[in-house]
C-alpha cells in the first residue's frame, strides 16, 4: 500500500520566479520523513509538488521528474487529480468542510468523487478512518454533528481520518501542529507514529523537537537571502542531522546558533 | 463601637475622583427641551410651522450640546460629542423618507385592499361603475391581472437571469486566473449595472420586434427586459459570495482527488449558498419595481393572462402607472386612485416578504457551527 518517493532535479516556479532550486530526494516506504528549514525556504512549496498541488496556484509549475514507486507523477498524460488520490494531504490551519457534519468529513472524498457506496461499508469506513486518526472514541455519539464544532485539534485528526478515508499511498502534511496546543500535538505525533505502518509520512514542521521527536530521516532546506531560491542542503537521518550533521549550515539552525 | 460606620471607599459624602468633571445625567434632555422650545420661539418669529421648528431645534441642539459638553469635559469630549450627534442627525434624516413612504402607503392603501382589488381583474371596468361608487368598498375591478402579471414576468425572468449570472459568476472566480476576458466580462458587467432601466426595454423591445416583426409585446419580451437588469446584480453577488469562500477548502477538497468542476459544485457552492441565494432574492426584489421598460415590452392588459408568450400584460407598476395617469372615469379619478394606492401595498408587501425571504434562506443554508 505504501510506496516510495524519488524526486530528481525538480526546480519549482512561480511565474518566472525560481522558487526551490535542484532538489534531489528519495523518501523511503513506511518512514517518516521531516523537512525542517527557515521560514520561506520552501519546504511547504516543494511539499505541494509530490501531490501536485503546486500547479492548483495561479502561474505556478514545477519541472523534474517526482517517481512514486519508479512511474513519474509530471510524466506526459499524468492526470494529477489520479496522483491526488494516491498521495493525500494534511494543511497547516484544520480546514473540515463547514457544510459537512463529521460523517460526511470523512466521507467527502467518496461522496465528492459520487463513487457509490453501501451504507454498512460507509460506515465501516467511518469508523475504520476515524479509529485510524485516534479520533473515533471522541466523536463515535456526535457523527452527524458539524466538523466545525470539533476543537481545533479534533479537526484537524478529522482532516487526517478524511485523508485517509481515501486509502493513500503517502500522507503529506503541512505543519500539521502549527496551529495546535501541546496535547493536541502530542495526539497527532502519537498517529504519526501509528501510521507510519502503513504509509509513507512526509512532514513539514517549524519545530525541530518535533522532528526528532517522529521522523526517521529529515531533510534541511535553506535559502542564501530574499529572491533567491531554496535548496536542499542536507538530507540523513534524523539522529544524524541533529547529532552530526555534516554540513556547518545545519548545525547552526539545529542548535538554534542560525543567522 | 459607632454603628453609623461606612464602608472604606463608599462614602456617600465624596464624589468618586474617576466621575470628576462628568456631564450630568440630565443634561442631554434638558438640552433637547430647551432645544425644542427654542426652536418653536424662533420658528414663530417667520411664522410657525412644524418643518422650520424641527429644522430649528435640532440646529440649535446641535450647536449648544456640543458648546455645552465641551465646556464641561473638555474639547475632545466636545468634539465627540458633536459627531456623535451628526451621525444620529443624518440617520434620522435617512430614515424620515422611509417611514413617511410607508406610512403613507398604508394609509391610502389598505381602504383600497378589498376582495374585489385582491381576486378581480380591470376586465369590463368601465368609467360609468366608478362613477356609482360611493364608498371605498363600492368600487369594483382589481388587480389580480397585475399580480399575476408581476408573478409570470419575474419567474420567467428569474429563471433566465440565475443559471446566466450564477455561471458568469463561476467562471470569474473559478476559471477566468485573471485572464483579459475575465477582466472583459467584469467591465461589461459594471457597464450593465449602469444602463438605464428603459434602455434595457427598448432592447428587448427592439430585438423581438426584429424577429418576429414590429411592436411584439408579451410578457416574454418584459422578462428578458428584467433579465438584463438582473444579470448584473446576481453576478455581482454571486461573484464577491464565492470570492469569500476560503482557498482552503477548495484545496482540501483537491488534496482528495475530486475534481474541479465536482469541487465547486459540491464544495464551493454549497458554502456560498445562503449568500447566493439571499442575494438572487435582493436581486429580485430590485426588478419586481421596475416600470419603464415593461410599458415598452409588456403592452397594458385589463384582463387576466397568464401566458407570458402572447397577448398583453399587466404588472402591479405598470397598473399603478394606468390607473393614476389615466383614470378609467376621466370625471371621478377616486375609485382609480384608491385601486392605485392598494396595489402600491401590495408591491411594498410583496418587496418585503421577498426581502425577508431571503434572510430566512441566508439562515437556513448557512453553514452549521452549532455543536462545539
Amino acid at each position: 500500500m505504501s510506496k516510495r518517493i524519488d524526486v530528481e532535479d525538480l526546480n519549482v516556479y512561480y511565474g518566472d520566479f525560481l522558487a526551490v532550486e535542484d532538489v534531489n530526494i528519495n523518501i523511503e516506504a513506511r518512514s517518516v520523513t521531516a523537512f525542517i528549514g527557515p521560514s520561506g525556504c520552501g519546504k511547504s512549496t516543494f511539499l505541494r509538488t509530490l501531490n501536485r498541488m503546486h500547479e492548483v496556484i495561479p502561474g505556478a509549475y514545477a519541472k523534474g521528474k517526482v517517481l512514486l514507486d519508479g512511474d513519474d507523477l509530471y510524466g506526459k498524460g499524468v492526470d494529477p487529480v489520479t496522483v491526488r488520490s494516491m498521495i493525500g494531504m494534511v494543511f497547516q490551519r484544520p480546514n473540515p468542510f463547514p457544510t459537512m457534519s463529521i460523517r460526511d468529513n470523512v466521507l467527502a472524498g467518496v461522496k465528492l468523487n459520487n463513487k457509490r457506496i453501501s451504507s454498512k461499508a460507509a460506515d465501516e469506513l467511518v469508523e475504520s478512518s476515524l479509529r485510524g486518526a485516534n479520533l473515533w472514541n471522541e466523536v463515535k455519539d456526535r457523527l452527524n454533528k458539524p466538523g466545525s464544532g470539533l476543537s481545533g485539534g479534533q479537526q484537524q485528526r478529522l482532516c487526517i481520518a478524511r485523508a485517509i478515508a481515501v486509502k493513500p499511498n503517502v500522507i503529506l502534511m503541512d505543519e500539521p501542529c502549527s496551529a495546535l496546543d501541546p496535547i493536541s500535538t502530542l495526539a497527532i505525533e502519537d498517529l504519526i507514529n501509528e501510521l507510519k505502518t502503513d504509509y509513507t509520512v512526509v512532514i513539514v514542521t517549524h519545530n525541530m523537537q518535533q522532528a526528532s521527536r517522529v521522523s526517521d530521516r529529515t531533510a534541511f532546506f535553506n535559502i542564501e537571502g530574499t529572491g533567491k531560491p531554496g535548496k536542499l542542503i542536507e538530507y540523513a537521518p534524523t539522529t544524524e542531522i541533529f547529532n552530526n550533521p555534516q554540513k556547518k549550515e545545519t548545525e547552526d539552525y539545529v542548535s538554534g546558533r542560525f543567522g | 463601637m459607632s454603628t453609623t460606620t461606612t464602608k472604606p471607599g463608599t462614602s456617600p459624602v465624596r464624589e468618586s475622583r474617576l466621575t470628576r468633571g462628568q456631564r450630568p445625567k440630565w443634561l442631554i434632555p434638558v438640552i433637547g427641551v430647551g432645544a425644542i422650545v427654542v426652536g418653536a420661539a424662533i420658528s414663530a418669529l417667520i411664522g410657525f410651522n412644524i418643518a422650520t421648528w424641527a429644522i430649528f431645534a435640532a440646529l440649535v441642539f446641535l450647536i449648544v450640546g456640543p458648546l455645552l459638553i465641551g465646556a464641561i469635559e473638555g474639547s475632545r469630549a466636545g468634539s465627540d460629542s458633536l459627531m456623535t450627534f451628526l451621525v444620529y442627525t443624518a440617520f434620522i434624516l435617512a430614515v424620515i423618507p422611509l417611514i413617511s413612504v410607508i406610512y403613507t402607503v398604508l394609509a391610502n392603501g389598505i381602504p383600497g385592499l378589498t376582495s374585489n382589488l385582491l381576486l378581480t381583474s380591470m376586465n369590463g371596468v368601465t368609467g360609468a361603475q366608478d362613477n356609482f361608487a360611493e364608498a371605498p368598498g363600492d368600487v369594483v375591478g382589481g388587480a389580480y391581472h397585475a399580480i399575476v402579471g408581476t408573478v409570470s414576468i419575474t419567474f420567467w425572468a428569474t429563471l433566465m437571469s440565475v443559471p446566466i449570472g450564477l455561471l458568469t459568476a463561476i467562471y470569474l472566480v473559478e476559471y477566468s486566473n485573471n485572464g483579459w476576458l475575465g477582466k472583459a466580462i467584469t467591465f461589461f458587467v459594471d457597464v450593465m449595472t449602469g444602463v438605464p432601466s428603459i434602455v434595457a426595454g427598448l432592447f428587448a423591445a427592439a430585438l423581438f420586434g426584429m424577429i418576429f416583426g414590429p411592436s411584439t409585446r408579451t410578457g416574454f419580451v418584459a422578462a428578458v427586459a428584467l433579465t438584463v437588469l438582473m444579470i448584473p446584480t446576481v453576478v455581482k453577488n454571486t461573484e464577491e459570495m464565492l470570492r469569500i469562500v476560503p482557498n482552503e477548502l477548495r484545496e482540501a477538497s483537491y488534496a482528495l482527488g475530486v475534481r474541479k468542476w465536482r469541487t465547486i459544485l459540491k464544495v464551493v457552492i454549497p458554502t456560498a449558498i445562503s449568500g447566493i441565494a439571499s442575494g438572487v432574492t435582493l436581486a429580485i426584489a430590485r426588478v419586481i419595481g421596475e416600470t419603464a421598460p415593461l410599458l415598452v415590452t409588456a403592452g397594458f392588459a385589463t384582463a387576466i393572462n397568464w401566458n407570458s408568450f402572447s397577448g398583453w400584460m399587466t404588472t402591479l407598476p405598470t397598473y399603478i402607472y394606468y390607473q393614476i395617469m389615466t383614470p378609467t372615469s376621466p370625471t371621478n379619478p377616486d375609485p382609480s386612485l384608491q385601486r392605485a394606492w392598494a396595489a402600491a401595498l401590495i408591491l411594498i408587501a410583496i418587496v418585503m416578504l421577498l426581502n425577508l425571504l431571503a434572510r430566512l434562506i441566508a439562515k437556513a443554508f448557512a453553514p452549521k457551527t452549532a455543536g462545539r
